[in-house]
This record gives C-alpha cells, sequence and structure tokens, in this order.
C-alpha cells in the first residue's frame, strides 16, 4: 500500500504505526491527492472520518490541518496532515466525500480556516453572531461574553465576561528534573550507569 | 387551467422539542406536509469540551468524556484511556481489558436500552420506555457498584480501570445476565410485529450501503445499511479479540432495520459478557507503574515514595511523550474516536473528539427528504441523536 501511496504527487511523509497511516501532503494538490485516495481501488479511502486542526501560534504555518480517512475494504486508517498559514484558505473536498460539510464547517467556526468552494460555510457550533474562534491558542478559556437574563429589559443579555476571581492555571509542572547521572567537570563519563 | 402557485411553508422545530432527544434547533421547509428541506441547528450545547481539556492533566480529561454522549459514558472513557495509553506506550493488564470490555458491553446494553423505547415513544408506544427503564436501573447499578457512581463513572483510566470489582460481582453479573434475555425477548414481542410501529418505521428514511459510507456513518446506521463493518471485529481493541459474536446486518437501511440492528446488538454484547466472565481471571487492575497509576491508600500511609507519587500525580499529573494518535472505538452510537495530540507535557496539546452522532445528523436533511414532518421524529429517534457528543 505504501508504494502505491509514494507514486501519488504532493505526498512528502510516511510514517506506520499500528493500524495507522501518517501522510503529509502539500495543500495545492488536496483534490488530486483525495480523488486518488477515494477512486484508486487498491487504496479505496471511502471514508472520511473527520477534519480538524491543531493551532501552534508560534509558527510561521500556524495550523496543522488534519484529515481522517478509513477504508473499509483494506481496513485501514490514514491521517493525512497539511500546514496552513494563518490567512490561507484551502479548497474543500466536500465534492469528494460529502461528509466534509460539517467538519469543514467545523473547522472554520473553530479554528477560522477558510475552505474555498464550500457550499454553505457558516459557523455550526458557536452562538449566533459569536466572535472569534475558540479552539485557536490565543482565544481564552473564559471566553470574551457572557449571557444572563435581565429582569429589567425581559431578555437575555449578552456582556463582557466579568470574573469574581481572577481565573487560574496552576502550573504545577516542576523544571526540576532530576540529577543527571554525569557529574559538572568529568568528561570521562559516558552519563550511563 | 387556472395556475396554481405552490407555497412552501418555513417552520422551526425545537430547540426545546419532545422528539428532539435535546436541544436541537431545527429550520424545515415544507410544501404541504411534505418536507422539502430540514436544515439541523447544533450548537446550543456546546460546552467547549476540547477547550477545557488542553487545560487538564490527562487524568482530569476523563470525567469530561463521561458527560459527551451522557447515555453511555464508559465506551467514551475507553477511547481515551486507549489513547493516551498508545502515546504512552504501556499494555494494560489482562483482567483489566476484560473488565473493560465488560462493562463498554454493559454501556451498550444501557444506550440500546435508552434508544429503542426512546424512539418507540417517538413514533407512540410509551410502555417500552417504563419497562426499560426498570431494567436500565438494574445494570446501572453495576456501574455503581465498581465505580461509586451511576453515570458520570471515570472509571476507565489511562492505565486500566480504576478499581477491581467488588467480591461476588462476576456471579451477580452472571445471574443478572441470565434474566436479561427473556426481558429482551419481552421488549421485541411489545414491538417487532406491532403494527403502529412498522407503518412508522418501515421505508422510513432510508439509506444506502454507499450513501452511508460516504456520510460519514458508522455503529448501527451503517450496519442497518448492509455493510456488516465493526470496530469490535475489524479492529479490534482490549480483549474483543478473545470473544466471539456476531455482527447483526440490516438490509434496507430504514428506521426499521436500524431498531432490528440494535436489538440483536443487545443479545450480542450479553453473549460477549459471559464469554468474558468466563475467562476473566484474578489479577492487577492497571498497570503497575507508579509514575502513571497512583498508589493504593494504605500504601500511602506507610511509604513516603507512594505519598511523592500520589501528590505528584494529583498535582502535575504524568508527563506524556510527544506524539499525536488516533483511537477509535465502537460506541454504541459508532465510531467514537479521540486524536490525541502530546507536546511532553502533562496536559494534551490538542484533543479532538469524534463523535458519531455529528456524522449521522448530517445525513438527516438528506433522509427526510420527501417524507412526511411526522416522519423527522421517527428518523431523529432511529438515528441515536444524543446532543451531549455533537456539541461537545
Amino acid at each position: 500500500m505504501i508504494k502505491i501511496l509514494t507514486k501519488i504527487d504532493g505526498i512528502n511523509n510516511f510514517l506506520e504505526n499500528n493500524n495507522l497511516l501518517e501522510i503529509e501532503f502539500e495543500k495545492n494538490n488536496i483534490i488530486k491527492i483525495f480523488n486518488e485516495l477515494k477512486d484508486n481501488t487498491e487504496l479505496n479511502f471511502n471514508q472520511l472520518l473527520d477534519i480538524t486542526a491543531v493551532d501552534y501560534p508560534s509558527r510561521e504555518f500556524r495550523f496543522d490541518l488534519i484529515y481522517i480517512l478509513q477504508s473499509l475494504t483494506k481496513n485501514k486508517k490514514i491521517i493525512l496532515k497539511t500546514f496552513i498559514k494563518e490567512n490561507e484558505n484551502i479548497e474543500s473536498i466536500t465534492n469528494i466525500h460529502k461528509s466534509a460539510d460539517w467538519y469543514e464547517r467545523e473547522c472554520y467556526d473553530l479554528f477560522g480556516i477558510e475552505f474555498i468552494n464550500h457550499p454553505d460555510l457558516r459557523r455550526i457550533m458557536t452562538d449566533y453572531n459569536f466572535e472569534g474562534y475558540p479552539l485557536r491558542k490565543d482565544f481564552p478559556l473564559t471566553g470574551h461574553t457572557e449571557v444572563r437574563y435581565d429582569d429589567l429589559e425581559k431578555k437575555v443579555i449578552y456582556e463582557p465576561v466579568k470574573l469574581t476571581q481572577e481565573f487560574r492555571n496552576f502550573d504545577s509542572e516542576s523544571p526540576w528534573e532530576g540529577m543527571e547521572n554525569k557529574l559538572f567537570g568529568d568528561d570521562k563519563s559516558t552519563g550511563e550507569n | 387551467m387556472k395556475e396554481v402557485e405552490l407555497n412552501t411553508t418555513t417552520i422551526n422545530f425545537g430547540p426545546q422539542h419532545p422528539a428532539a432527544h435535546g436541544v436541537l434547533r431545527l429550520v424545515v421547509e415544507l410544501e404541504g406536509e411534505v418536507v422539502q428541506r430540514a436544515e439541523p441547528h447544533i450548537g446550543l450545547l456546546h460546552r467547549g469540551t476540547e477547550k477545557l481539556i488542553e487545560y487538564k492533566t490527562y487524568l482530569q480529561a476523563v470525567p469530561y468524556f463521561d458527560r459527551l454522549d451522557y447515555v453511555s459514558p464508559m465506551c467514551q472513557e475507553h477511547a481515551f484511556a486507549l489513547a493516551t495509553e498508545n502515546l504512552l506506550g504501556i499494555n494494560v493488564p489482562e483482567r483489566a481489558k476484560y473488565i473493560r470490555v465488560i462493562f463498554a458491553e454493559i454501556t451498550r446494553i444501557l444506550n440500546h436500552l435508552l434508544n429503542i423505547p426512546a424512539y418507540a415513544a417517538d413514533i407512540g408506544a410509551v410502555t417500552p420506555f417504563l419497562w426499560c427503564f426498570e431494567e436500565r436501573e438494574k445494570l446501572l447499578e453495576f456501574h455503581e457498584a465498581v465505580s461509586g457512581a451511576r453515570f458520570h463513572a471515570a472509571y476507565f483510566r489511562p492505565g486500566g480501570v480504576h478499581q477491581d470489582m467488588p467480591e461476588g460481582m462476576e456471579e451477580k453479573l452472571f445471574e443478572h445476565f441470565k434474566t436479561l434475555p427473556k426481558f429482551i425477548d419481552d421488549l421485541e414481542s411489545l414491538l417487532t410485529n406491532n403494527r403502529i410501529l412498522r407503518q412508522r418505521s418501515v421505508d422510513i428514511g432510508i439509506i444506502s450501503k454507499s450513501e452511508a459510507i460516504e456520510w460519514g456513518c458508522s455503529g448501527p446506521v451503517l450496519r442497518s445499511a448492509g455493510v456488516a463493518w465493526d470496530l469490535r471485529r475489524s479492529q479490534p481493541y482490549d480483549a474483543y479479540d478473545q470473544v466471539d459474536f456476531e455482527v447483526p446486518v440490516g438490509k434496507n437501511g430504514d428506521c426499521f432495520d436500524r431498531y432490528l440492528v440494535r436489538l440483536e446488538e443487545m443479545r450480542q454484547s450479553i453473549n460477549i459478557i459471559n464469554q468474558c466472565l468466563n475467562k476473566i481471571k484474578p489479577g492487577p487492575i492497571s498497570i503497575e507503574d507508579n509514575k502513571i497509576t497512583p498508589p493504593k491508600r494504605n500504601q500511602m500511609k506507610k511509604s513516603m515514595e507512594a505519598l511523592i507519587h500520589h501528590f505528584k500525580l494529583f498535582t502535575e499529573g504524568y508527563r506524556v511523550p510527544a506524539g499525536q494518535v488516533y483511537s477509535a472505538v465502537e460506541a454504541p452510537k459508532g465510531e467514537f474516536g479521540v486524536y490525541l495530540v502530546s507536546d511532553g507535557s502533562s496536559k494534551p496539546y490538542r484533543c479532538k473528539i469524534r463523535a458519531p452522532g455529528f456524522a449521522h445528523l448530517q445525513t438527516l436533511d438528506h433522509l427526510s427528504k420527501g417524507h412526511l414532518m411526522a416522519d423527522i421524529a421517527a428518523i431523529l429517534g432511529s438515528l441515536d441523536i444524543v446532543f451531549g457528543e455533537i456539541d461537545r
């Protein structure tokens, strides 16, 4: 199976662990790659399980965009990964996998990644008129607005988050990793015992 | 001839509606009583579970999984436990594997014992609902006996299970599952040949083999369409490769087949549990590495090292080697997956939850097109929708 995969253009890295294949690909070739993965009878990755992203704010290519495909005939799962900059967009694969519709909407909603040619790219998880992209690392856990029922106005109103106690994020990770087996100045030691 | 202009009516269904199985808002476009478009608006129960997990240690993340699909809690912990164990590179002891399988199957029966009567109630039968809740209560006692909680168990933890089954539990389970098949037969006698149930569900909401695959369906929805696909069989995890069971498949992929598949799955679950009870042997229930599983309470009172381990585990937590993994289990509703990314710290960098119901609800527009408004309730019920997992 790996042999066939390596022949497809735009696929870079391979990694196999257990029942899972991991692949990196170039985002410009996305349509071609997904068509090939679905239609090639040797691969037959006919089910799209999920689309998600991982945010790394410090990198130039900020997002890892991840597609998880499954082949029901070959009993294989494959993870496809591509890298995207913050204001870049990517071609939608709704024409290849129908289920991509909501998965891409979710990705757009929570990360702000835009998919070109998506039939209906709207927010899906968050509230109507929500602002910001909650799963980005720079979005605060508490959010920006909170809602309450206002008895005077007789309706639910939105206001900025007010915390009675400051949000506490305990960092209990100790920088102390124990002593190395090598003593300071001891050049002859290999560091293993 | 006079020209007649057809008017479509757009109505709002939910967000509070007994047939919506939670908080679902549907915008339905009707022509007369025939559905032209049904557009689900979800996210009304969005609690940001994935974001919250990024701020919790791996152990603290476990209880969030109970609260996703709150009618089948343990199966979801299972997926997270498997993912974390995969990253840690550990193998849980034999007994823990069997206990997990037993309780995953109890959870499956629990889930189907809620879905089948809820579905029946949606289309007009009230009795099964009352019957099944009594049976559920008996099964929940087993949940309570091992974990202390009826629903939010936090029982399957990375490294094994929280504690061993109490003494005599095996016999009690064995006795109970002698009586349950009779109950399922009784339940079936109420429903399967019931004229109203058949009229409301046969040929309603048909999904074909290829469509089911294309829409990302899994579990009973996929199997009812005739695809013999079960992760417990095709990609076995824990002790599922040690047990023998059958995978029920439907023919037509309609609401009635989905009901039948679930009914048969309960019988198979009982079969699996009985096999596990015969095979399970005494032994450790979690890996004996105190860097990952906490030491026993009585050890802590005597051993300084155990005390330090306990303190470190419940403050910092254990560190998980950097990497990523996708682990999936066959939850009662379908393939429940966890995509876990670790950066080497004690908190997940990203935890994406793949909920089966999310993919299933997406098909609603397709399934209900051309059916009557009342059939939407039947289709929703047969898809086994729970908003805890869809909205996350």
